[in-house]
């Protein structure tokens, strides 16, 4: 059957490593390796031949346990990390033509402005924590070749007005703010250039209940409303459960199950996905 | 009446790592589906009726055999190589799935749940909060429960909902996995009402059911479920 749709980003065969490698962990697979971790010359695996696609308007949730090369990947797509090898096309850029990991660092700034958004796990990473609230809106504004004050001002607004920010707050620096508010900034920061892809690295963890619903709230009508594409990181199944259409589970480096959500959960076929579900409370 | 729905040759084992064990859910198990039929599987639990319904829907794995569906959108399409992206696709277009059990996401309304199936559709939002009105008031939901959260609904009162929900999206093939399980006499002759409802608008429904009383002169067609078998298949004449 003929491909019904085309994906708005799409991975093939992405690999990470920290470390130069040994003749004894070659390629990644040897018995010297210990879980992704070479013991003979310190090599970490972090991404081992990671592929997938990204398709208009759905949440993508990636899986696993600490360590499995989750905000690795993540922290590749966004070029925080050079990879070791592999391709990523985005349909926005180039009309999907090339390999986003090839390009000069002004284009990969470019893409980061335009086509895509991020948002921390720490928002230390993604705000700057002194700035105000609007003024780090405006920083990516401005990164995007906006001028205009006026314009800056009122969209910085609204952007904030959209994640339940107070307007009278939004001269304040994110530090004064809670952690909850602050993951609200980040979003709202990660949205202002209309991105059509946003990757969200453990957004919701380390937050309290009811502000990690508000956060998960927000996510969700963000995303029915502009229908962004977004790949969500997660070590929490019930965040996976609300938010993602499908899902792929990471262990080691690599992707080993991939399937709808609800497959995932209810029929997990590797012996880790298994024991991942049957741990939720 | 052309096929909708033909399943041949389905297996399904549950493949348990952690305890070192397999369980064999369904066997062999064909069935055929004619476009506007209400075909009925009844059978003790744990014969395997609802993982029929997972399969079809994509919940569960398939590793042998297949389902052929007749999609409006890709023509004839086995389900059971169907990729994640056509599945989702016909999950919103085509077929619905109706459980005991409402799967709503948390801090959405009544209200909102409906609304959003609709405009999931592709329709818009003033259309779709005018349809979703109209849907709540002929399910009978008492109006002070449409912007409350389905959480604190009664059992009835969230299947109603459940149903409503499949319903707005005029689903061609809609999966019904014990919607009576756990409902009152009263609340049991309501859904019986929409599905008869269901019956006269045309959609084709495969339908689990605990008491055959309650299903006996409304299916089309029965089967009953023996350790992951049918036993023998009985035809019913609609009264």
């Amino acid at each position: 059957m003929a491909v019904f749709e085309v994906p708005v980003l799409s991975i093939k065969n992405l690999n990470k490593q920290y470390g130069p490698g040994c003749s004894q962990c070659k390629g990644g697979e040897s018995a010297y390796l210990v879980k992704n971790y070479c013991q003979v010359c310190g090599t970490v695996y972090a991404c081992r031949d990671v592929s997938f696609d990204v398709f208009p308007g759905e949440v993508l949730g990636i899986v696993g346990e600490s360590g499995s090369g989750k905000s690795t990947l993540m922290q590749c797509l966004y070029f925080d990390q050079e990879v070791s090898a592999g391709e990523a096309y985005l349909a926005d850029y180039e009309n999907g033509m090339k390999n986003l990991f090839q390009e000069s660092s002004q284009q990969q700034r470019y893409i980061r402005n335009h086509v895509m958004g991020k948002v921390y796990q720490n928002p230390i990473l993604g705000l700057k924590m002194n700035f105000s609230s609007i003024g780090n809106i405006a920083e990516n504004l401005i990164a995007a070749g906006s001028r205009d004050v006026g314009m800056m001002e009122g969209k910085g607004t609204a952007l904030l007005n959209k994640v339940n920010i107070p307007v009278h707050r939004r001269k304040e620096a994110p530090k004064n703010f809670s952690g909850g508010m602050q993951q609200r900034v980040q979003i709202a920061k990660a949205l202002s250039n209309n991105p059509p892809l946003l990757l969200l690295d453990e957004v919701t963890t380390g937050l309290d209940l009811s502000v990690q619903a508000s956060v998960l709230d927000l996510i969700k009508n963000l995303q029915r409303e502009l229908n962004i594409s977004i790949v969500l990181v997660s070590h929490d199944l019930g965040v996976i459960r609300m938010l993602a259409d499908r899902t792929l589970v990471m262990l080691e480096g690599k992707v080993i199950e991939q399937g709808l959500t609800d497959q995932i959960l209810e029929d997990p076929q590797h012996p880790y996905t298994q024991q991942l579900v049957h741990s939720l409370l | 009446m052309e096929t909708l729905l033909e399943i041949r040759d389905l297996s399904k084992t549950f493949e348990l790592h952690n305890l070192g064990k397999q369980i064999h859910a369904v066997s062999s198990v064909g069935i055929s589906l004619r476009e506007g039929e209400f075909v009925g599987i009844t059978g003790k639990s744990g014969s395997g009726k609802s993982t029929i319904l997972k399969c079809i829907y994509g919940t569960y794995r398939i590793q042998h055999g297949s389902i052929w569906y007749h999609s409006k959108r890709f023509g004839k399409i086995n389900l059971a190589q169907a990729s994640e992206r056509e599945m989702l696709y016909l999950r919103k277009h085509e077929i619905g799935y109706v459980s005991q059990f409402l799967s709503a996401m948390p801090r959405t309304t009544a209200r909102q749940l409906v609304q959003q199936a609709i405009v999931e559709m592709g329709e818009d939002q003033e259309f779709a909060a005018e349809e979703t009105e109209k849907i709540l008031a002929h399910f009978e939901l008492d109006e002070e429960l449409w912007d409350s959260y389905p959480a604190t609904f009664s059992g009835g009162e969230k299947l109603r909902l459940n149903i409503a929900r499949a319903m707005v999206k005029k689903p061609r093939l809609l999966l019904l996995d014990e919607p009576t399980a756990s409902l009152d006499h009263d609340s049991k002759l309501k859904v019986r009402e929409l599905i008869e409802q269901l019956m006269k608008q045309g959609t084709t429904m495969l339908g689990i059911f605990h008491d055959l009383e309650f299903m006996n002169n409304l299916c089309d067609r029965e089967y009953n479920m023996q350790n992951g078998v049918f036993s023998h298949a009985a035809t019913f004449t609609n009264s």
